[in-house]
């Protein structure tokens, strides 16, 4: 009574809140209720590592800074990790713990620091009180884009020095060394150089944190150039907490520096060493002090010393001998001779970045390279990879039909790969087939053979690779007589056609097109990109020649034709060209003027071509290549005649992809920088989606037409899978407005599955799962947190058939049902039998889900069918369920049995116990049903090796297992055993009933002599419902 | 007379609320009022739940008890046997072992663990001051679709794996109501080491005068799935006797 005056006040509460619910608007983080996203790796192959941070006293704990994929901390000596920076910006600078609370004061500076082409950006800093539950967003470094330096006083956890190394692709005044002297609340900016200009490497004396040294760094990205070095680079040093600053440049090289490493010997405060990139190729290399920075001498200048000073300077010291020197580089390389001379690391992913030493334990050794972390535990000769960081980063995704359908996408530095999106036991290391090295980019699949496209950076390799021969064919585009030498992009396009199975489509700056899958070529459009000399600069790198290719301009970027029209084909350039044709080829527009509030020659990153229309399409384009963050989405319908854009300021960051959705056009997906955005109104309000999907960079999305799942290849944390988006399609301001909504149900299928699956260890990453259960998704407007709430499925004559966890958060809730009923109640007995645990399996069919809130009742229908793979006839189906269901009631019959014998066996001997005269009525009806009791259940024994032999029940009980969990028919062995096992039962059936009507009545005759109660039962059914 | 108080302090404050800065301190008095007042709270002696623990079809009946001298047993009932799990006298903590169904100790380090534990019932916010836990409120969050205030409890350091570490537990409060309705705590041992467990607290209703959430889903959080709790019935100072607690010598 009481409760539901609660109830009702809540309702009234809710109901006074009904006018906002008027004005509900299509976003935020409710929107999206238990939608919940997949993240499936791989992991085998891992991802780039920035940085990495030991404990200052407790080796178990260990932090890693990821380039794309946030940071991890291992608690068990790195041999796992987990993420602990999901909701924040996920490209990482740096970590520092704070050794005065190192247990729970963390600082982070985002925004990775190696700075290749293909680098994400940074947003700030970071700190954690509670060792990184919790984030605070420390004030004035919004425009920091990436930190390379935190170093925390070693006795004041208030005293901070940050080194912001600053934007890569532009002018920016927030560079420098920070001091803050309050824990973070205040800043002053002790050391800058000038716009150009930012903090490399920041290092504190161990011995003496008044004093530090910071390298500075002159460097200047654009999307066809890179220069590291000039003349305002420098190391410098402060011996007074960050004051005055001075240059320590004597026995340095004469000219412009470049980027520099600094690294101080923890146990020799006065050795220093530092790895400078300069003018003359002579003069690179490790340099070292044994005066604090005061005088040097160069010690070795060999190829993995001088190696891309931009992508490998750090350099670090083992904390208990000076001497012992290891340098990040291709392989990474240890000196153990102070610097002089070098050998290679263990043999592990190439481009080493971090390295740090266990703290008690210099043979321990923990290495970030481009693939993941390695660990040693000889000194860095002998390396084992860390197997649970799904780090990948994916350039690009896509998807097959086939069931389940496979991923295929290229990543940064690991080659291409595709894998299953669902695997027995888990999608595991094992399932990930390899289909190109290098670095892998577009991978696509032949619409209808089992070949597929790939290629490594620069179109260097394209790949046409037979899946069930495992052999490869190189079908790169190569000029012809009289043409052009090719212009591809590092990640140069592809586009397969969904009207011809065979064409195949690449983009330099022609478009070349393909009728059978890559064989012959033919070049379909004149140059269509700006064909800009001054972007087409050859020598890239600055003080360091870095000719790689990655800084190829003036390129095709993205191409898509039409799934409405054939003729009608998009190609986008880097160079900020959007050309249109409609037919086929021949003529092309160059209609980017047509774009309102664009800047002129912004990337055009991607371009989806509509299924909603032959003249429809939407074009990302993003700046960030010349310092530019904003996203710049369109759409058009008119072949690019007018665009309209579609962002909102919801959206944080610059963007690089979106997809549409085959059915609602309003529902739209959008990878950025900063994670995943979707819009159910087609793009008047953008929302975040944050459930288990971090705000990693979405560099591509597809959305799978069968499964409705999004598939979202991120830049640092994998495949991220979205399962089954069509509920988004019903969500309008009408269904928001509801109490409790229910959506349709995608029929459920009852899929055979029989395997076996699970070859991981506990430390390797395997990704979960979607599940085959049947789904069922409704809208609640306010979270259920008062009066009983639940709900069960029935059948259409609503006898209940199971009680489900009801979901109850505000949004959308998501309960799932694996068609499957109660399990029976087993007799009592002495160990458990599985059968107990198995349940009976419902027949295809119509069901109901009846959803019980407080007095309100609301119920949706939904279809459950048969596997339509399967092989098994209807008959064979309902014969399984029928000996299903006979078998499920013989064992309640059986402990019913046992229940009424225990109960006389209790009330006999307590009669005894009581008074030993009763032996003589009870003693006889106790031994009798002993001796019955042996038969029908185990008595003695455990659950493992001391187990006794099977009785009736445990007999049943397997045999029922085996068929309710089969889908097939009983076997004619099955059939003949429960004959067996049943003729048994009515044997003692009998026996029961016999000592029943020999020995009871002399008992209860006793029993009401001595003035006891009569042996009295529970019906069966209240026996059954009963909890014990 | 009670009900009414907690009508209009419920109304009441799903009112005023959301607007006004609330220190951990008045969310949590607003929370024992809004369940039944701290003086009803702080006379709770021991709670008997009965319940079941739902995975998909299959309950699993249990019984559990907690007294405030911090003595806890859990049992459950199946195909006849009884195993009991965490079972706690004060000293020794123990549970059934299932392959022999004999009861065995637990770890030297989780029964120290577990007598840290003793003066947390029936609530671990209840004179958290008193214990010298310290209560920190956080930004507010949206969990659950829903506005909450997220409070961080920390309680005496554990030991674990022979090392010393934080105890935290984030405690989420409906902003509508104060009530709990989500708790997480870093898993710190097992399997699942490094993760954070999430429990989510629904189904709110009284006995005798108390609050108390009648379905608990625990799992990982941002995993989907998890199991259940369901609470059938609750009784208020219920009769222990020691040998319920006791560690069985030859059971």
């Amino acid at each position: 009574m009481k409760t539901k005056h609660l109830v009702l006040g809540l309702c009234l509460a809710a109901l006074s809140f009904e006018s906002h619910a008027q004005d509900v608007v299509l976003k935020g983080k409710e929107l999206f209720g238990d939608i919940s996203a997949r993240q499936i790796g791989p992991a085998l192959m891992s991802g780039r590592i920035i940085d990495m941070e030991a404990h200052p006293t407790n080796p178990r704990i260990i932090y890693t800074g990821t380039a794309g994929g946030g940071v991890w901390k291992s608690n068990d000596g790195g041999a796992s990790y987990s993420p602990i920076f999901d909701k924040h910006m996920q490209s990482i600078g740096q970590v520092a713990v704070d050794p005065n609370d190192p247990d729970q004061t963390i600082w982070v500076g985002t925004g990775e620091i190696w700075t290749r082409n293909s680098v994400s950006i940074g947003d700030g800093l970071y700190k954690t009180t509670d060792g990184g539950s919790n984030w605070d967003k420390i004030p004035g470094f919004d425009n920091s884009e990436r930190i390379a330096g935190i170093e925390v006083h070693p006795s004041n956890g208030d005293v901070v020095y940050v080194g912001v190394l600053g934007a890569l692709w532009s002018d920016s005044e927030d560079r420098g060394v920070y001091k803050t002297t309050d824990g973070g609340k205040t800043w002053n900016k002790v050391l800058y150089i000038d716009q150009k200009t930012g903090v490399a490497d920041l290092i504190m004396d161990p011995s003496n944190p008044d004093i530090l040294y910071a390298s500075m760094w002159e460097h200047r990205r654009t999307a066809w150039n890179f220069n590291s070095g000039g003349t305002q680079s420098g190391l410098y040093k402060s011996t007074d907490g960050g004051a005055t600053w001075n240059k320590i440049h004597n026995g340095f090289p004469a000219g412009k520096l470049g980027r520099i490493g600094v690294a101080v010997a923890p146990s020799e405060p006065n050795r220093v060493y530092a790895v400078i990139e300069s003018e003359k190729d002579e003069d690179k290399g490790l340099y070292r002090s044994e005066d604090g920075g005061a005088n040097w001498k160069k010690t070795n200048g060999d190829f993995s010393l001088t190696v891309r000073p931009f992508y490998f300077s750090r350099i670090v010291v083992d904390p208990k001998n000076p001497d012992v020197v290891v340098k990040g580089g291709l392989s990474g390389s240890i000196s153990r001779d102070g610097g002089n001379t070098f050998k290679p690391l263990g043999n592990m992913h190439s481009d080493i970045h971090d390295i740090i030493f266990d703290v008690n334990n210099s043979d321990a050794m923990h290495v970030g390279t481009d693939g993941g972390v390695y660990r040693s535990w000889n000194g860095g000769t002998t390396m084992e990879i860390v197997n649970n960081l799904p780090l990948s980063q994916f350039y690009h995704i896509s998807v097959d039909d086939a069931e389940p359908y496979r991923i295929y996408g290229g990543l940064q530095d690991n080659g291409s790969w595709y894998g299953p999106s669902s695997s027995p036991g888990g999608i595991e290391a094992r399932d990930w087939v390899r289909v190109g090295v290098g670095d892998g980019f577009r991978v696509l699949k032949h619409p209808t053979k089992e070949i597929l496209y790939s290629e490594m950076q620069g179109a260097d390799n394209v790949w046409r690779y037979d899946m069930e021969r495992n052999y490869t064919k190189n079908v790169k585009p190569l000029p012809a007589k009289n043409s052009a030498d090719l212009r591809f992009n590092w990640n140069a396009p592809m586009a397969v056609s969904s009207h011809q199975p065979d064409r195949f489509y690449m983009g330099s700056q022609f478009l070349h097109v393909s009728e059978n899958m890559g064989d012959t070529w033919k070049v379909i459009s004149p140059d269509l990109t700006t064909n800009d000399p001054l972007k087409q600069d050859k020598d890239s790198g600055g003080l360091s020649a870095d000719n790689s290719g990655a800084e190829t301009h003036t390129t095709i970027f993205t191409i898509a034709e039409s799934p409405v029209d054939q003729k009608v084909i998009w190609v986008g350039t880097d160079d900020g060209n959007v050309q249109v044709t409609k037919d086929g080829g021949a003529n092309w527009t160059n209609v980017v003027a047509n774009v309102p509030g664009l800047p002129a020659n912004t990337w055009v990153y991607h371009i989806e071509a509509s299924v909603h229309g032959a003249g429809t399409a939407y074009a990302v384009f993003e700046g960030h290549a010349r310092g530019d963050m904003k996203a710049y989405v369109y759409k058009t319908t008119d072949y690019g005649q007018s665009w309209k854009s579609i962002v909102t300021d919801d959206i944080k960051s610059f963007a690089r992809n979106i997809q549409e959705d085959y059915v609602n056009e309003n529902l739209l997906f959008l990878g950025t920088e900063y994670g995943l955005y979707i819009t159910v109104d087609g793009g008047a309000n953008w929302s975040h989606f944050t459930n288990n999907f971090p705000p990693t960079a979405v560099h591509f999305l597809d959305l799978q037409k069968r499964t409705n799942d999004l598939v979202a290849g991120t830049h640092g944390r994998g495949v991220i899978i979205v399962d089954d988006i069509s509920v988004l399609r019903q969500v309008t301001p009408e269904v928001l407005a509801k109490k409790v909504h229910f959506f349709d149900t995608k029929p459920g299928v009852m899929v055979e599955e029989g395997g076996f699956g699970g070859g991981s260890t506990e430390l390797q990453f395997v990704g979960p799962n979607p599940g085959t259960s049947v789904k069922i998704k409704y809208y609640l407007q306010k979270r259920h947190t008062f009066g009983k709430m639940s709900m069960t499925i029935q059948d259409m004559d609503g006898n209940e058939i199971v009680k489900l966890p009801a979901g109850k958060s505000k949004g959308i809730n998501i309960v799932n049902w694996n068609y499957t009923g109660k399990s029976p109640k087993l007799a009592a007995a002495k160990t458990f039998s599985f059968g107990g645990f198995t349940p009976v399996r419902v027949q295809a069919g119509m069901y109901k889900a009846v959803l019980t809130k407080g007095k309100d009742t609301y119920e949706t229908t939904f279809e459950v069918k048969n596997d339509p793979k399967s092989f098994i006839t209807n008959t064979e189906r309902d014969a399984q369920y029928k000996t299903s269901q006979e078998l499920f009631s013989v064992q309640e019959d059986l402990a019913y049995m046992v229940y009424q014998i225990d109960e006389m066996i209790n009330k006999g001997k307590s009669a005894i116990d009581n008074d030993k005269k009763a032996a003589r009525a009870a003693q006889p009806l106790i031994d009798e049903l002993d001796a019955l009791k042996i038969t029908l259940v185990v008595t003695t024994g455990d659950n493992y090796v001391g187990t006794a032999p099977p009785q009736l029940r445990e007999k049943l009980s397997s045999l029922y297992s085996d068929v309710a969990s089969s889908y097939e028919a009983p076997s004619a062995a099955q059939l003949d055993n429960i004959k067996l096992l049943m003729e048994r039962f009515d044997t003692a059936k009998i026996d029961f009933e016999k000592i029943k009507a020999k020995r009871l009545g002399k008992f209860n005759k006793y029993l009401e002599k001595a003035g006891m109660e009569a042996m009295s039962f529970k019906t069966q059914k209240e026996f059954i419902d009963s909890q014990e | 007379m009670k009900t009414i108080k907690l009508l209009v302090a419920v109304l009441l404050f799903s009112f005023v609320g959301i607007t006004q800065a609330q220190t951990a301190d008045e969310i949590v008095a607003n929370y024992f009022e809004n369940t039944g007042g701290m003086d009803a709270w702080k006379a709770v002696k021991g709670i008997q739940f009965e319940g079941a623990i739902r995975v998909q079809g299959m309950e699993l009946p249990m019984t559990m008890v907690q007294t405030t001298d911090g003595r806890m047993m859990t049992k459950a009932e199946f195909q006849g046997m009884t195993f009991y799990q965490g079972v706690y006298d004060g000293s020794v903590l123990w549970s059934t072992n299932q392959m022999t169904m004999k009861a065995e100790k637990m770890d030297a380090e989780a029964t120290a663990n577990m007598k840290l534990e003793m003066n947390d019932f029936p609530d671990a916010l209840l004179g958290w001051k008193e214990k010298g836990y310290t209560l920190e409120k956080l930004e507010n969050e949206t969990i659950d679709g829903t506005e909450t205030f997220k409070l961080k409890l920390t309680k005496e350091p554990a030991i674990v794996d022979g090392v010393e570490v934080p105890s935290v537990k984030f405690i989420y409060f409906d902003m509508d109501n104060f009530v709990p309705i989500v708790e997480e705590e870093e898993i710190n041992a097992g399997p699942g080491k490094g993760m954070v467990s999430q429990t989510k607290f629904s189904d709110y209703q009284e006995v005798d005068g108390l609050y108390f959430p009648f379905s608990m889903m625990a799992g990982a959080k941002g995993q989907p799935g998890g199991q259940e709790i369901i609470i059938k019935s609750i009784k208020l100072n219920p009769e222990v006797s020691d040998d319920m607690f006791a560690y069985p010598e030859q059971k």
